[in-house]
């Protein structure tokens, strides 16, 4: 077991009042294996996986609950220790790239000091290894981009250039928050080779953020899906697009329209919105947009159970 | 006098040109390409989805069918008639008719106005109703897009941003346009919201008798709400035809890889859908490549390719294709 989180909680004190942005979130992940997150805007995706990392930094901010990591405890853990563990074996890749990248210097620069940093090895070395792992992203002419400042790539080869430094400490987890979600569908399609390739050959283990369901249709092995700060459903890919569970789950997959075959004349749409986290309704926060609610619905949240494939919902537990 | 068959607009050879830089820049005054040669027809009641890649022209040339942006080059037509150098005034008249949407709602909408004097505004500008009949128009108009009458006081920021997006709608359609381009009108909206949207938007056209002209970088959404699609690939339209037919068998080589590269839920346990990758990057519209334009990235470009640039030419009716080798099935 590479990573388990149980009973996560974030809370946010804000001047509307507190948000519980993660409210009992728990999870475990194996090596080499790809988790999918998803779910909607706000629903918890980001907080929670930076509440993984000991990145929330803002001082309004509780975390509660327990986060093991190769089973050492990291809820509590110092900042530097956090830090080391990032830079050595945990990595991670947002949406936009520059985030990790700085504008000022060339990206094999770049890489090579990320590389030097955690192993104490020669430049000319560090500079060989740069150049392998720019071939390994699939640059065409690695040599030649070492020395390109990032504002000379395109938005692909950024987000490139950033999982090769990613995977300059050859991390055993990779945490990709919509790494894809501001490129093109083409471009996007590579990125994803890249991924499952990776896993293929440095066993590392990966969540992946997003909200596209046929992202994660194609990459994950198990997804596990948010609404309002709680997870709603997890499973195995199979199970939760072959037999999705949670009525938000199956509306959701019901809303996407289809790219091939018979065009429905109206798409099956959810009403309504997902709910503010400062004004969550009476009982199962997804209740008001349900197309089966019904009484018990109104007397607290229902809760996800134990069970490899789950679905917090009162109608699901009874059948 | 309407005739169903009677294109409402049309261009040919179209083009928009950007200059950027100045003579004093390192790089010199350089010339960006951004609509190149595009001849498109758009017939009454259907809905025209654009697609390709970022930063192939779609915005821009969205922008050029309502005259946000002059154009370089060529001829724009609405009803047979040439607006391509109409000037506002002349243009006044047509503004009603044709209209925008646009992918961010709140960026068009004024924060400190209350959402329904805001729909109010266009039949203000344009109409010639009294105060009365304006008020009665936007209480028809909001339930045309689903939104509530005591919606009407409220501030865009108390709002949603699918309601958002209802209330950008309600202002286009406020003047019974013809025409509506929507450029992105779900982009920004979560998944759960874009359906309704996307009903919404056809349930209004088949009440309004609208015309759509629609941009969206999700496939699968363009294809539900398209009857015709055009695939644009660095400022050209390089394939076009019915939405469905051009999606279940596409002919131009990069048509085929976009929507092999759409991510798709599948159920079955590996995937069966072969994808096809495309090398290389989207080359730069400041210099576009020689012969066919997608020729640095076409799995079968041959030398012809590479010095003879292809026409769109309809090679099975309502189907045109502009490459050398297309795929016809
Ligand atoms: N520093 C903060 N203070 C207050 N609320 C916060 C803070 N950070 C996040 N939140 C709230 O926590 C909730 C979860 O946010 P999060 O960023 O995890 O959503 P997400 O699922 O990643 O959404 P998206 O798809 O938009 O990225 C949101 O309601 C957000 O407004
Ligand atoms: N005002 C402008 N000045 C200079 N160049 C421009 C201008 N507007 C657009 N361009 C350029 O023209 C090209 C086409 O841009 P456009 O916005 O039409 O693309 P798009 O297909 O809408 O992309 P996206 O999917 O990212 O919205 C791009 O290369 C863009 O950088
Ligand atoms: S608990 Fe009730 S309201 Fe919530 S998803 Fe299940 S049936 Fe719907
Ligand atoms: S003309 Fe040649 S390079 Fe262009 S798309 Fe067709 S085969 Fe490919
Ligand atoms: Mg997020
Ligand atoms: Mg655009």
């Amino acid at each position: 077991m590479i990573l388990s989180v149980r009973d996560l909680r974030v809370s946010f004190r804000t001047h509307d009042g507190p948000v519980r942005a993660i409210d009992g979130v728990s999870f475990d992940l194996e090596e080499s294996e790809i988790l999918g997150v998803v779910g909607e805007s706000g629903s918890g995706k980001t907080v929670s996986l930076l509440a993984v990392m000991g990145l929330i930094t803002d001082p309004n901010a509780t975390i509660q609950g327990s986060i093991r990591y190769k089973g050492r405890e990291l809820v509590g853990l110092p900042p530097r220790e956090l830090r080391r563990l990032r830079g050595n074996e945990i990595a991670m890749i947002f949406q936009d790239p520059m985030t990790a990248l700085t504008p000022v210097y060339t990206i094999g620069w770049q890489i090579a000091e990320q590389i030097r940093a955690h192993r104490g090895v020669s430049k000319a070395k560090a500079m060989e290894r740069v150049e392998e792992l720019l071939a390994e992203v699939n640059f065409p002419n690695p040599h030649e981009a070492m020395s390109r400042y990032p504002h000379q790539l395109s938005g692909g080869m950024r987000q490139r250039a950033v999982i090769a430094m990613a995977l300059s400490c050859d991390p055993a987890l990779l945490v990709a928050d919509e790494p894809t979600t501001a490129l093109d569908v083409t471009v996007q399609a590579g990125i994803l080779d890249l991924v499952r390739k990776l896993r293929a050959k440095h066993k590392s283990a990966v969540v992946f953020i997003t909200h596209d369901m046929g992202v994660v249709s194609e990459l994950a092995d198990r997804v596990m899906v948010m609404y309002a700060g709680r997870v709603v459903e997890r499973g195995t890919r199979m199970e939760l697009f072959s037999d999705p569970r949670h009525p938000y789950t199956r509306a959701l997959l019901g809303s996407i329209p289809p790219l091939t075959g018979q065009k429905p004349r109206r798409l099956p749409a959810i009403p309504g919105s997902p709910p503010s986290l400062l004004r969550l309704p009476q009982g199962c926060a997804f209740g008001p947009r349900c197309p089966v609610r019904y009484e018990p619905c109104e007397s607290g949240r229902p809760g996800l159970g134990g069970g490899a494939h789950a679905a917090a919902c009162f109608r699901v537990a009874q059948a | 006098m309407i005739d169903a068959d009677r294109p409402i607009l049309e261009t040919r050879s179209l083009a928009k040109r950007f200059s950027i830089g100045t003579r004093f820049s390192a790089e010199g005054r350089r010339t960006v390409h951004a609509v190149d040669n595009v001849s498109l027809t758009v017939r009454r009641g259907e809905t025209v989805g654009l697609v390709g890649e970022s930063g192939c022209g779609k915005s821009t040339l969205a922008r050029c069918l309502v005259r946000l942006y002059d154009i370089t080059d060529g001829k724009l037509l609405f009803e047979g008639d040439d607006i391509t150098s109409k000037s506002l005034s002349e243009l006044r008249p047509l503004r009603r008719r044709l209209q925008m949407v646009f992918q961010d709602p709140s960026a068009s909408l004024n924060p400190r106005r209350r959402v329904g004097d805001l729909v109010a505004e266009p039949l203000r500008i344009h109409g010639k109703l009294s105060a009365k009949e304006i008020a009665a128009r936007v209480a028809e108009l909001f339930e045309l897009v689903g939104l509530l009458p005591d919606h009407m006081m409220r501030y865009p920021h108390e709002f949603s941003g699918g309601q958002r997006q209802r209330v950008g709608i309600a202002r286009a359609i406020a003047l019974n346009p013809d025409l509506v381009v929507l450029d992105e009108p779900v982009s920004a909206l979560d998944v759960s919201v874009q359906a309704q949207i996307v009903n919404l938007l056809a349930d209004l056209q088949e009440k309004l008798k609208l015309t759509y002209i629609f941009i969206a970088h999700d496939l699968s959404v363009v294809r539900q709400v398209s009857t015709r699609i055009a695939v644009m690939y660095l400022g050209s339209i390089v394939e076009e035809g019915p939405a469905e037919e051009v999606f279940a068998t596409p002919a131009h080589p990069y048509s085929q890889a976009l929507i092999s590269a759409v991510p798709v839920v599948e159920t079955t346990p590996t995937g069966t859908r072969k994808r096809i990758i495309l090398t290389g990057d989207v080359p730069s519209p400041l210099k576009p490549p020689s012969g066919c334009r997608f020729h640095p990235r076409c799995p079968i470009a041959a030398d012809r390719c590479r010095s003879e640039r292809p026409e769109l030419t309809e090679h099975r009716p309502g189907r045109k294709m502009a490459c050398h080798f297309p795929t016809l099935t």
